[in-house]
């Protein structure tokens, strides 16, 4: 072991806050009692803490190799679907869950409750620590860290000692004499602030788990999709998806409108590696709360304050508004349908359901390509992301769509298990190819269909969370007192003298807790400044 | 104008990796020359030897003075050391020149996506190493300081390079400048106490086995408890620096997307290494762990840190999708 570690914990005279938390563990005797106490003991001391640590890192690994239901719901249905094989250990390890998860909640709460075991006896060791003066000089100075030795021939003993202690007090130590029968000497010690700030940090971290725990509570986030020209009037249902926590009243969400007046997006169109990329996106709305209108542009990074929660801007795509008529033609349908963009040219998926209104219940899901463009062997794509040659192309299903079963559905999915295709791949006849404002027959002279205008879409997400101060209040203390915790020295310096025939014998020794490079170099200028002090003194008396 | 600038920039990342490469050579030298017998260095080891007493008698300790340096025989950077620490000093005032022309290029911090990022990370890897040089001997680190930066900048401009492009609306950030300077601040902290583990390590089994020559280069080198000393030293400052990343996300994490945490990918791994680093902050005070437990643990950290960079930026998706690779 090295000398370092030697001089940072086994000195006697080392202030040692830690010392119950490292404590030995000697074996229990054999009562229910003592196997409780050296259990407690084994859970609170430092070497499980560090291993309930490396799980914490370990655990958190599958966390980020399969996806996460609250990150990234998407990539879960595309991990199922490619591993179903793999279906029973995902839901029986919760890997879909890993940071809610049983295992996961069981290690941080061990760790947490390893840690309030661990910080209570040293608040209580700290507190005598701060009251009590420096412990006595040791008998050999010359073993500690880092040792000097002077003489000075023309003083007093009781001078140098009284010119130390001044200087040690100048450097805000906290200074006793200590007299045995034979010599007299001084204990310092400073860097209190060490361990303060150590039990600060631990003690801000309990705090930032409560406050997460707490907020979970009380957080909620809404999201909605928002075509241009719509409006939507916040309550719990008008979002398409909402979480809240569970002492959310449907009273605190705010009661706003919120109007997307447009959503423009500039390109970058000056640099040939980049064609097509957006540059900003600006979503001008209008938003009416507590009989106010007031307009504002919501951008990325630059969310909206309303009635204290915030909206921010989290996505944007086309809504292409269709039109379906019966063969009679009489508007049977007439939407704009958000389709969801699969790359950065704006390909986009979407799904049209038209239940009513002809002879059969028809669904179609297809792409939607802003600017239309056909590799050499005939497959689609989208080239650029503005609309500069729009086509949305199409296949046609006929049959149930499972709308009435009561169980809800979403507006992106098609369940095709109760339908039949009747154009497109696969099938007889070709898919449907729309242009803005031709209009198309749709197979099996069920009607036609036609492209108008091409609206955006913007996502909105709505996030109030109440427990934001506090959490930044205990980050900031937890970083404040860690950096207490690791550059403030905490030293002890003691100084002894001896008389001579012809002068003092002046010995300094000093102990630091942890690693401390500069203690040789503070005990030399000790004596250096020392000697200045004796000197001038002589010369002025 | 851009595209010349960007060449420019391109060119002066060439001429900074050749010059690193022959810094590398020359600390090479300086290693390969600490590996011949005792008697032919410089015969100021002799003066220094005798003079050490001489200072030391104030002193009943000898061992206690806490500079960390080499032992007696290289108390003076040889040639070769001095030639590599010159050429790094020139490299970096190139490679310095390439990252500020590749932002003057884009009109932006030159920090956007991999490539930006490899060559602002390793100039500050760089800069650490000269900074901390002026006041601990760090001679015997230069060959693998300058080892790994050309290896880095190298893979960067090979496998990472894209040309200039505009920033994204999600990067458009003043946390963007601060959230991912502190992060390569920090990694550049951490990749030297890497470093230093790393030889600590080495010297901590050299110490029983070794055949005579490189035996006689471990001992040119600190001794196991400075280089420990080091260690911890340079993770203390890389730690902090790592946790202001971790909060610096979070609000930006808050204002970009309306949660400060979510356990994205990046995230998640951001957790795994600051986690990793406060275990090894615990080893250096736990009994059975200081020391070469530590130094493992600096290792595995750092093994996240390049992990969290090289390995999650390209291959995972996630929310933090900015490698700028397609
Ligand atoms: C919630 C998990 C924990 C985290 C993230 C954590 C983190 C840290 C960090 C970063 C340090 C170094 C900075 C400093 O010295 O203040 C540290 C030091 C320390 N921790 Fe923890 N800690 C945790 C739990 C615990 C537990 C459970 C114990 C008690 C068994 C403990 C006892 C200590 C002690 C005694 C030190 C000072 C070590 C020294 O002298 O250098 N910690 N902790």
């Amino acid at each position: 072991m090295s000398t370092m570690n030697e001089q940072r914990h086994t000195d006697a005279g080392l202030p040692s806050g830690h010392v119950a938390a490292e404590g030995e563990v000697a074996g229990p005797s054999l009562t229910i009692g003592g196997w409780a106490r050296w259990g407690w003991r084994q859970l609170t001391s430092m070497r499980t803490a560090l291993v309930l640590l490396l799980f914490l890192a370990l655990a958190a690994v599958p966390g980020s190799l399969v996806p996460q239901q609250s990150s990234d719901p998407n990539g879960v249905i595309t991990f199922d679907r490619d591993h179903t094989g793999w279906a029973w250990a995902v839901s029986l390890l919760q890997l879909h869950d890993v940071f809610g998860s049983t295992w996961f909640s069981a290690i941080y709460l061990l760790l947490f409750i390893s840690l309030v075991g661990c910080v209570i006896p040293r608040i209580r060791h700290h507190a005598r620590a701060l009251r009590a003066s420096p412990p006595d000089t040791p008998r050999n100075l010359s073993r500690l860290a880092a040792y000097g030795r002077t003489h000075h021939q023309t003083r007093a003993e009781t001078d140098v000692l009284q010119a130390a202690e001044q200087e040690l007090r100048r450097q805000r130590y906290r200074v006793v004499r200590v007299r045995t029968e034979t010599e007299q000497s001084i204990a310092a010690e400073r860097g209190y602030l060490r361990e303060t700030g150590n039990l600060l940090f631990h003690i801000a971290l309990l705090a930032i788990l409560l406050v997460l725990a707490i907020g979970s509570g009380f957080r909620f986030t809404g999201q909605r999709v928002l075509i241009e020209g719509q409006t939507f009037a916040s309550t719990r249902i008008a979002y398409d998806s909402f979480t809240a926590g569970r002492f959310v009243t449907d009273a605190q969400i705010p009661k706003f409108a919120l109007t997307l007046n447009s959503f423009r997006v500039g390109y970058v169109t000056d640099n040939l590696n980049a064609l097509g990329m957006p540059r900003d996106f600006d979503a001008a709305v209008t938003v009416e709360s507590n009989n106010r209108k007031q307009k504002a542009d919501i951008r990325v990074n630059d969310p909206m304050p309303v009635d204290g929660t915030d909206i921010f801007l989290l996505g944007n795509g086309y809504a292409p508004t269709i039109t379906v008529r019966n063969p009679a033609g009489a508007v049977v349908f007439s939407d704009s349908i958000p389709f969801l963009p699969q790359d950065s040219k704006l390909t986009s998926l979407g799904v049209i359901k038209v239940p009513d209104g002809l002879a059969k219940q028809v669904g179609m899901i297809g792409l939607f390509y802003p600017t239309h463009a056909s590799t050499p062997a005939g497959a689609s794509y989208s080239s650029y992301p503005d609309l500069l040659d729009p086509v949305v192309s199409l296949d046609v299903y006929v049959g149930d769509l499972g709308l009435n079963s009561g169980v809800p559905v979403s507006v992106y999915t098609l369940d095709t298990s109760r339908l039949t295709k009747v154009a497109g791949r696969g099938t007889a006849t070709p898919g449907i190819q729309l242009t803005p404002n031709v209009r198309q027959p749709l197979p099996n002279g069920l009607g036609s269909i036609e492209l108008t205008t091409i609206p955006r879409f913007a996502s909105l997400d709505i996030a109030y969370d109440p427990t934001q101060g506090p959490m930044l209040a205990a980050v900031a203390t937890a970083v404040a007192g860690l950096a207490l915790s690791l550059f403030v020295p905490r030293r002890r310096v003691w100084v002894r003298t001896t008389r001579r025939d012809h002068g003092v014998d002046i010995e300094v020794g000093a102990l630091a807790r942890g690693d401390d490079p500069r203690l040789q170099p503070i005990v030399d200028a000790f004596i250096a400044r020392l000697h200045t002090t004796l000197d001038n003194k002589g010369d002025r008396a | 104008m851009t595209s010349y600038l960007e060449s420019l920039s391109l060119l002066m990342v060439y001429s900074a990796i050749t010059i690193y490469a022959a810094a590398f050579v020359a600390y090479t030298i300086d290693l390969a020359r600490r590996t011949a017998p005792v008697n032919l260095p410089v015969p100021e080891v002799a003066a220094v030897g005798a003079q050490t007493p001489a200072r030391r008698n104030t002193y009943t300790e000898p061992d206690t003075t806490d500079r960390v340096d080499s032992g007696p025989r290289m108390d003076r950077a040889s040639k070769a050391a001095r030639a590599g620490y010159a050429l790094t000093v020139l490299g970096w005032v190139f490679q310095v020149a390439a990252t500020v022309l590749r932002g003057v290029a884009a009109d932006r911090v030159p920090w956007a996506n991999m490539f930006e990022f490899s060559l602002t990370g390793t100039a500050l890897i760089i800069a650490t190493f000269l900074i901390v040089s002026i006041r601990v001997r760090l001679a015997y680190l230069g060959a693998a300081v300058l080892g790994l930066v050309v290896l880095l900048v190298g893979v960067a401009t090979v496998s990472f390079y894209v040309p200039v492009v505009p920033i994204m609306p999600a990067l458009q950030s003043a946390w963007l400048v601060i959230h991912v300077m502190i992060a390569m601040l920090a990694t550049a902290f951490l990749g030297l106490a890497f470093l230093v583990s790393t030889l600590y390590l080495v010297k901590h089994r050299g110490e029983r086995s070794r055949g005579p020559r490189v035996q006689r280069l471990l001992d040119t080198v600190p001794t196991t408890e400075n280089l420990d000393r080091l260690a911890y030293r340079l993770t203390i400052i890389g730690f902090i620096l790592w946790t202001f990343t971790l909060i610096a996300g979070a609000i930006w994490a808050s204002r970009a997307w309306g949660r400060f945490w979510g356990w994205d990918v990046k995230e998640v791994w951001t957790f795994i290494v600051w986690v990793l680093y406060a275990a090894y902050l615990h080893a250096t005070a736990t009994r059975g762990w200081r020391g070469a437990r530590a130094a493992w643990l600096s290792v595995v950290g750092f093994a996240a840190v390049v992990f969290n960079f090289g390995v999650v930026n390209v291959f995972f998706s996630g929310l933090h999708s900015y490698s700028g690779l397609k």
